[in-house]
């Protein structure tokens, strides 16, 4: 398997075959651990950093979960891959800078990512497709305990899982759900989602977004606390109150349907004619347009677009993915002209 | 609280500026706090003012939070003054260095001090076994040499340190 080959497949956390795909994207989580008796990436030196990712490189190929897996030497990948892997959510943006003797181990279903060396010594990351917690943190737990037969990890009694940052010592473990809350978000009641789950040791911001105003009503949020509380309460808390958001974003679809029929249909079927029809467009405005199309879809009103097909877009569009296809690098005005022909390409053939 | 910049969201970072001897006070959100640290990035950082949240503690006299600040930690060098200009640790020994400190800060982010979740089936917990089992042998040898050399009141305080040891 080559790095190549993740662009003619899907990865699994976009098929939209998840619980509650109408509302939530994807799910994600990650735990964070270092090697015993090893300095931490931010004090080794290139030595250390060194025999840090051989250790871990050879425990990650004696495991029998992560046999079909690609591992990348980040030093070794243009800037363009780099960011092609970031826009698929399988490394952070950290792991692209100061880049020798750090590396990526990448499952063949894009379902798990190792990074290897980046703030801590090793991230396990696993994302699904909708609103799966438990059954995303049943896979870690896996990969995570499967791991520790082959390296040891940091642990105190007390502290627990030692990890370079002190918000993350203790479980390590942080949860995500990206949400779709077009209607919270229009009805102004999303202010009081933020408000109320900061007060419950949760964290919300905005995603696909490149100014600091969410774009298109994309939320990811995730818990903010990893020492005093076991990792099921963690991903328990956070389970109860998304579901509640969830439940909370459906009623409120058919509510306001209900009470503003044209408002609502005009503006979805003007998105999806200006997808359907546009010849230059920037991301934000796709986004912007995709979050019509995809309400549309859930109330019954489009029904030749799929969610699946929808999320497929929101990836390919972004500009790392858009050079990826094209095979070059493309200008950032012409970059408007390929996301374009590629949302035509990619909504109206069937 | 409300954060001051936005206003909407619960303020959890408390920041005291001082602006040619004017000194305001700001309580923002994470968010906020993120985007001003980006503003002042070049001699401020987020991990400062996460670690600002142990800067100060006025049970502790000048001479003492000095020498505090510049203790090592044997493993990998890193004082607690590093630790607060980086926000991050060095290696796992720094939990043991900086043990008091690193409490009180992670009460102050998580509430608790205390793990309560996973335990490694195979890992850490087995090494430092091993590395406790090792110290505590050095340890009895030193005490028997001690006691031949009847240097008892170091053998006292020895013989309590390895009690210690064997009961954790």
């Amino acid at each position: 398997m080559k790095l190549n080959d993740f662009l003619c497949k899907k990865s699994e956390w976009l098929k939209a075959s998840g619980p509650k795909s109408n509302v939530a994207i994807s799910t994600r989580a990650r735990v964070a651990r270092n090697v015993a008796g090893h300095l931490y990436f931010n004090r080794a030196d290139n030595t250390e950093r060194k025999r840090t990712l051989q250790t871990l490189v050879s425990a990650v190929k004696k495991t029998k979960m992560l046999k079909k897996s690609l591992y990348l030497p980040i030093n070794d990948l243009s800037k363009l891959d780099r960011n092609f892997l970031v826009e698929r959510q399988l490394m952070s943006r950290e792991h692209m800078v100061d880049v020798e003797h750090k590396g990526l181990v990448v499952e063949e279903n894009e379902i798990v990512s190792l990074m290897l060396n980046e703030e801590d010594h090793l991230r396990i990351q696993v994302i699904q497709s909708g609103f799966s917690i438990m059954d995303t943190w049943r896979i870690l737990d896996e990969i995570d305990t499967e791991l520790a037969n082959y390296v040891s990890f940091d642990y105190s009694d007390k502290f627990g899982y030692l990890t370079s940052c002190p918000t993350n010592t203790g479980t390590g473990l942080r949860a995500s759900v990206m949400l779709h809350l077009p209607i919270l978000s229009m009805t102004g009641q999303i202010e009081n989602v933020f408000n109320a789950i900061s007060k419950l040791g949760l964290t919300m911001r905005g995603f696909y977004g490149e100014d600091t105003e969410a774009a298109g009503d994309f939320f990811q949020i995730s818990n903010q606390v990893a020492l005093g509380h076991s990792e099921m309460d963690v991903l328990d808390n956070l389970e109860r109150i998304l579901n509640k958001i969830i439940i909370r974003e459906e009623a409120s679809r058919k509510e306001l349907f209900l009470k503003k029929k044209e408002e609502i249909s005009d503006r979805i079927f003007r998105s999806y004619g200006t997808l359907k029809s546009a010849r230059i467009i920037t991301s934000s405005e796709t986004i912007k347009l995709l979050s019509s199309i995809r309400l549309g879809i859930d109330l019954g009103l489009i029904k030749d677009i799929s969610i699946e097909k929808v999320n497929e877009v929101l990836l390919c569009m972004q500009p790392a993915h858009l050079q990826k296809i094209n095979g070059r690098e493309i200008s950032p005005y012409e970059r408007d002209v390929k996301r374009a022909d590629l949302i035509r390409e990619k909504l109206v053939k069937k | 609280m409300r954060c001051n910049i936005c206003g909407r969201r619960e303020a959890t970072v408390h920041l005291t500026e001082v602006v040619n001897e004017k000194v305001t006070k700001l309580h923002l959100c994470e968010e906020c706090a993120k985007a001003k640290s980006d503003e002042m990035q070049s001699h401020f950082g987020l991990a400062e003012l996460l670690s600002g949240l142990v800067d100060f503690n006025p049970s502790v006299s000048d001479g003492q939070l000095k020498k505090n600040l510049t203790t090592k930690c044997p493993v990998c060098g890193m004082t607690y003054y590093d630790f607060q200009n980086t926000g991050r640790l060095g290696c796992g020994t720094c939990y043991e260095t900086f043990s008091d400190k690193l409490s009180e800060l992670l009460k102050k982010i998580h509430g608790a001090d205390r793990h309560t979740g996973k335990v490694p089936y195979r890992t850490a917990k087995t090494a430092k076994t091993v590395v406790n089992e090792k110290s505590i042998k050095d340890l009895k040898d030193e005490l028997s040499e001690l006691v031949i050399k009847e240097e008892f009141e170091k053998a006292v305080f020895l013989r309590d340190k390895i009690k210690d040891l064997e009961e954790k």
